[in-house]
């Protein structure tokens, strides 16, 4: 719907643009490119003599400790797809089918549990959810059985469904809700209705929807290192990445070749969820308003209803609630809740954890910064100017979303050890700021897409005006454009802090000292000895409370920014 | 609207700016007294040294680099080429013996006198200087009240006791590979029981095993959480968290050793005065007493500190039963590191589940046949016992250092030669391992379905 200015308008200089482009793809170059270029190249290369080689891949396939944690790595994604889809089909169904006053607590379900990043419920889950946790000695007390919810892989995949599955129920409602009714009228005026009517209409219609989000959901998962490591499960790629680097060293191959699987298969998983999207077949020409017809609820539905809302509520929030009872409990041992609470672990918090606040406001600030900063730049020159090969700028921007965080710090290591930092006689490897830079890279596709879609709001016309009134592109771009996308580019700003705030997979790998650490190492580390776990756990329930805020904040700028727009007249 | 939209946006743009360039400016001058250390030690035990050292000693600021013993190691020795570490501080005497061989420490002589030579039947420090002892530990067995009481369990006391079947499924213990102290574990019970009976309780032990954790805190945070029931720990952890008021307690084992904790001036230190003074800080009366807080718990190297200690504190200057049934030799130790490490891992670690599997079905069978003797049956068992006892190498192959050198994961010079590779090796031993496991187990389901 963009119109592109015709070039008579952009005869004047294109310097300034051409200048920008090429900066930005130095950056995404060397930090994007190379490093994970430079794993791959390992990965292919002979340890001892540097040629051209499969037997690093060889050995991979041959080893069964690797086998199993492949073949583990599928699993848990693909069963932590089909927990988050039948946790989210339900909801998904109440909220398009019917006319149901339960809507808000289900909206809220979409939510809440992206606040917390797995890895930080991940171990009061274990309290809750564990062989010998509260759950289980209750239901052994009184019926006699344990479930184990928490074991070995179950527990991974448990803790990543409740999470994830927003991702899910997002793309499925959205997907039921642009349904066209007339679709339905017509095969219910031919006779069909029911499940028929389920099987053969809506659910052909909803599966882009439902592909998109589930690839997503199953991407995230594979890649994920904080959550099986803080929950002691190793025979899985991530961490054994993570572990090889670090025990084996920088130059055992083991890391790299898992980093070549793990980023295969994100490219896989993003080229599968393109697919799905990108469908025509499925449009559906407007007849009738969007959605399914709703209709109201018996008695007995609306309690059922209520009832397994409720319980899908219970335990999503079984995170937040074991978290916050481990943060405030005294000790938590083979008991159902803690023998005591106290304030003392936040007290100790906001003693000594000074730092990881200091730094994660540090890292994800800066890095949030450089992500609109980039962003905006790079939604200009590619729907603003001509300049050839911008579309590359884009694809390498966005690309960053198949590198997951343990590849680009496998990446960044092997590439910047040899590096110093000017005036600081440091390896860049490091130095802080290469957390910010890995950070920054991993948030901007989603920055981008931010101020992409905020740049598309602003209508060309108002541009053309502006130059045809005899300003320069740069005051027209200054005073014009960029002012009219600042609810656009603050939302990304504030989603991409929050975001990197709590970002823990390339953070474990690049940070090399307490003092450089953010608030998710920190966490980890306090995790790590038996008086740490209730600081751990506040610290994690503060973690918690700075994305939500951005959450919070980043909404209401937008719908600022939405109710602004569309008060404006003229918008094309 | 947007012309207020453009002024926050450039405060914001200034705010963000300014404070990037305020803290560079503050990093740039870095503390001229610094000191780097690399420490596999948690922060309970860290925090209290830093604090008090950097009262102490005002000038000086601490940088600490928490690693994993390994991992320490591994670091030291990827970046020795551009040296930035001061000490290297960890539990494992084998970590320190390593990096000795490959000359990345530096020989220190200590200010602090009269200190003793021995705790238990070893060393305090390295004979030729390069490393000093400034803690001991010892290793041991730790159980949760509550959980023994539920499971109605028996308290342990030797590791024989944790081959009982009553165990299956309640024991934890992290790997050789992930953890300093649980390596000193492991060479222990080798050393002490010599290596074929060695591996065999290792194994007969695993076979009860719940979880193998991922590092060495995971086994007392499990028995802290109640998780499993019994850990097989470094001492510290089971005082520290008995101190910090979990329902737990612990026991030392008649064949345990005691090794001291070690510290390190790193070859090339940047700061060589600093760590002197550090080291000199942990040896003082002081630094000792540190040692006693509830949330560290190891046992000082200074007999005179035992004096502040609380009751019921080991003192293994008085109490000369701790520690003296072993006498640990680190060569054997440092020659087959990390031999050790992968013959653990393959045949325990990676195969959990099927050697826990072939030992329940063992001790089933052993229960039926408390109740109704058979000789066949016996004999079965016996055998089945005897496979997953086997070894798929002897204890002279693990000192032969050629082959021990296949374990090298890092091969320094092309003239290092070895028979093969790594993986290969590790490969034919799994096999082995799996073969092993499934007959034993196939034996004694015979053996019980004749019961």
């Amino acid at each position: 719907m963009t119109v592109k200015a015709s070039s008579g308008f952009l005869s004047r200089s294109n310097f300034g643009p051409k200048a920008l482009a090429i900066l930005i793809a130095l950056f995404l170059i060397m930090f994007l490119a190379v490093p994970v270029a430079k794993v791959f190249i390992v990965a292919f290369q002979d340890p001892s003599t540097g040629s051209f080689t499969l037997i690093n891949f060889v050995d991979f396939f041959k080893t069964s400790l690797f086998r199993e944690s492949f073949w583990n790595s599928f699993y848990v994604s693909s069963v932590s797809v089909v927990v988050a889809s039948i946790i989210a089909l339900p909801l998904a169904y109440f909220t398009s089918r019917f006319n149901f006053g339960g809507t808000v607590i289900i909206q809220t379900l979409g939510i809440v549990p992206l606040i917390m990043p797995p890895f930080v419920g991940a171990v009061a889950m274990q309290l809750l959810f564990g062989s010998n946790g509260s759950v289980n000695l209750l239901l052994d007390e009184h019926l006699g059985f344990t479930i184990p919810f928490m074991e070995g892989l179950n527990g991974v995949i448990f803790v990543q469904s409740i999470h994830y599955f927003p991702f899910i129920l997002i793309n499925l409602s959205a997907a039921l809700a642009n349904i066209d009714r007339s679709m339905e009228e017509s095969a219910l005026s031919l006779g069909s209705n029911g499940m028929r009517l389920f099987r053969r209409i809506v659910f052909p219609l909803s599966m882009p929807g439902y592909v998109a989000g589930a690839s997503i959901v199953f991407i995230k998962v594979f890649d994920d290192l904080g959550t099986p490591l803080l929950l002691n499960v190793n025979n899985m790629l991530a961490p054994q990445a993570y572990l090889r680097i670090s025990s084996v060293g920088i130059s055992d191959p083991m890391g790299y070749v898992i980093s070549v699987i793990l980023v295969i298969f994100s490219l896989f998983a993003m080229w599968v969820a393109f697919l799905a999207l990108r469908g025509k077949d499925y449009a559906t020409t407007q007849k009738g308003g969007g959605g399914l017809m709703k209709r109201d609820m018996k008695p007995a539905e609306k309690f059922i209803a209520y009832a397994i809302v409720l319980f899908i509520l219970a335990v999503v929030l079984s995170p937040h609630l074991a978290l916050g009872l481990l943060s405030f409990g005294t000790i938590w041992s083979y008991s159902v809740l803690p023998d005591a609470y106290t304030l003392e672990h936040y007290a100790e918090v906001f003693s000594s954890a000074g730092d990881f606040i200091k730094n994660t406001l540090l890292y994800a600030g800066m890095a949030a910064t450089i992500d609109v900063v980039i962003g905006t730049a790079i939604a200009y020159i590619v729907w603003r100017t001509k300049i050839k090969g911008r579309k590359i700028l884009d694809y390498l921007a966005m690309s960053a979303l198949a590198v997951p965080g343990v590849v680009l710090g496998i990446g960044y290591l092997r590439t910047f050890y040899q590096f110093d930092v000017p005036f600081k006689d440091i390896p860049l490897a490091n130095y802080w700021l290469i957390i910010v830079i890995a950070l920054a890279i991993r948030r901007l596709p989603y920055a981008m897409r931010a101020c992409v879609a905020a740049l598309q709001q602003v209508s060309v016309s108002l541009e053309e005006a502006s130059e045809s009134l005899g300003a320069r592109k740069m005051t027209t771009v200054k005073r014009i454009v960029i002012p009219l996308m600042t609810g656009g580019i603050l939302a990304g700003f504030v989603t991409s802090f929050a975001t990197a705030a709590v970002e823990l997979s390339a953070t474990i790998m690049l940070v090399s000292s307490e003092a450089d650490a953010p608030i998710a190492y920190g966490i980890y580390v306090f995790m790590q000895s038996a008086a740490g776990r209730g600081p751990g756990a506040a610290l994690g329930i503060l973690a918690v409370v700075i994305v939500a805020l951005g959450t919070y904040v980043s909404n209401r700028i937008i719908q600022k920014a939405n109710q602004k727009n569309a008060m404006s007249p003229d918008q094309h | 609207m947007a012309f207020q939209n453009k002024e926050v946006i450039k405060k914001l743009t200034t705010v963000v700016i300014g404070s990037t360039a305020l803290m560079l400016s503050l990093s740039v001058n870095a503390a001229d007294g610094q000191l780097t250390i690399v420490t596999s030690f948690p922060s309970d035990l860290t925090k209290v040294f830093k604090k008090a050292f950097e009262k102490d000693n005002p000038g000086i600021k601490l940088e600490i680099l928490k690693k994993k013993t390994t991992a320490g190691v591994k670091y030291i020795q990827e970046t020795s080429a551009k040296n930035r570490t001061d000490l290297f501080w960890a539990s494992a005497p084998d970590a320190f013996e390593v990096l000795k061989d490959d000359s990345l420490l530096q020989k220190y002589e200590s200010s602090v006198k009269g200190l003793p030579d021995k705790v238990g039947a070893f060393p305090v420090n390295d004979p030729d200087g390069y490393y000093k002892g400034f803690a001991a530990a010892g290793y041991g067995i730790m159980w949760n009240e509550r959980y023994i009481k539920a499971k109605k369990l028996p308290a342990p006391a030797q590791w024989a006791d944790l081959t009982k079947a009553v165990y299956h499924n309640h024991v934890g213990m992290s790997a050789p590979s992930r953890s300093g102290t649980t390596h000193l574990t492991v060479e222990t019970l080798l050393q002490g029981k010599g290596w074929d009976e060695g591996w065999k309780m290792q194994k007969e032990i695993a076979g009860n095993f719940k979880t193998v954790t991922e590092r060495s805190f995971g086994v007392p945070d499990g028995v802290n959480s109640g998780n499993f029931g019994i850990g097989i720990v470094i001492d510290f952890f089971g005082l520290s968290s008995k101190g910090s008021g979990f329902p737990v307690d612990f026991v030392y084992p008649t064949a345990t050793t005691l090794v001291p904790a070690n510290i390190a001036i790193v070859a090339n230190a940047p700061n060589k005065e600093n760590a002197g003074k550090f080291i000199d800080y942990l040896l003082e009366p002081n630094g000792q007493e540190l040692l006693l807080d509830p949330k560290i718990r190891r046992l000082p190297v200074n007999p005179a500190t035992y004096a502040k200690a609380p009751e019921g504190f080991p003192n293994p200057f008085k109490d000369s039963s701790i520690g003296a049934a072993v006498k640990f030799d680190l060569t054997k130790s440092k020659n087959r590191y990390n031999l050790v490490n992968s013959l653990f891992d393959v045949m325990i670690t990676y195969r959990l589940d099927d050697l826990r599997k072939a030992t329940k079905a063992i001790q089933d069978a052993e229960a039926a046949l408390a109740k109704k003797p058979n000789d066949d049956a016996a004999k079965l068992i016996a055998e089945a016992r005897a496979l997953i006892a086997k070894l798929p190498i002897d204890e002279a192959k693990s000192l032969d250092k050629e082959f021990a050198g296949i374990f090298k994961k890092k091969r320094k010079k092309a003239t290092d030669k070895v028979t093969g590779r790594q993986a290969e090796v590790e490969q034919e031993w799994d096999k082995f391992v799996v073969e092993n496991y499934a007959k034993a187990k196939e034996l004694a389901e015979k053996a019980q379905s004749m019961l």
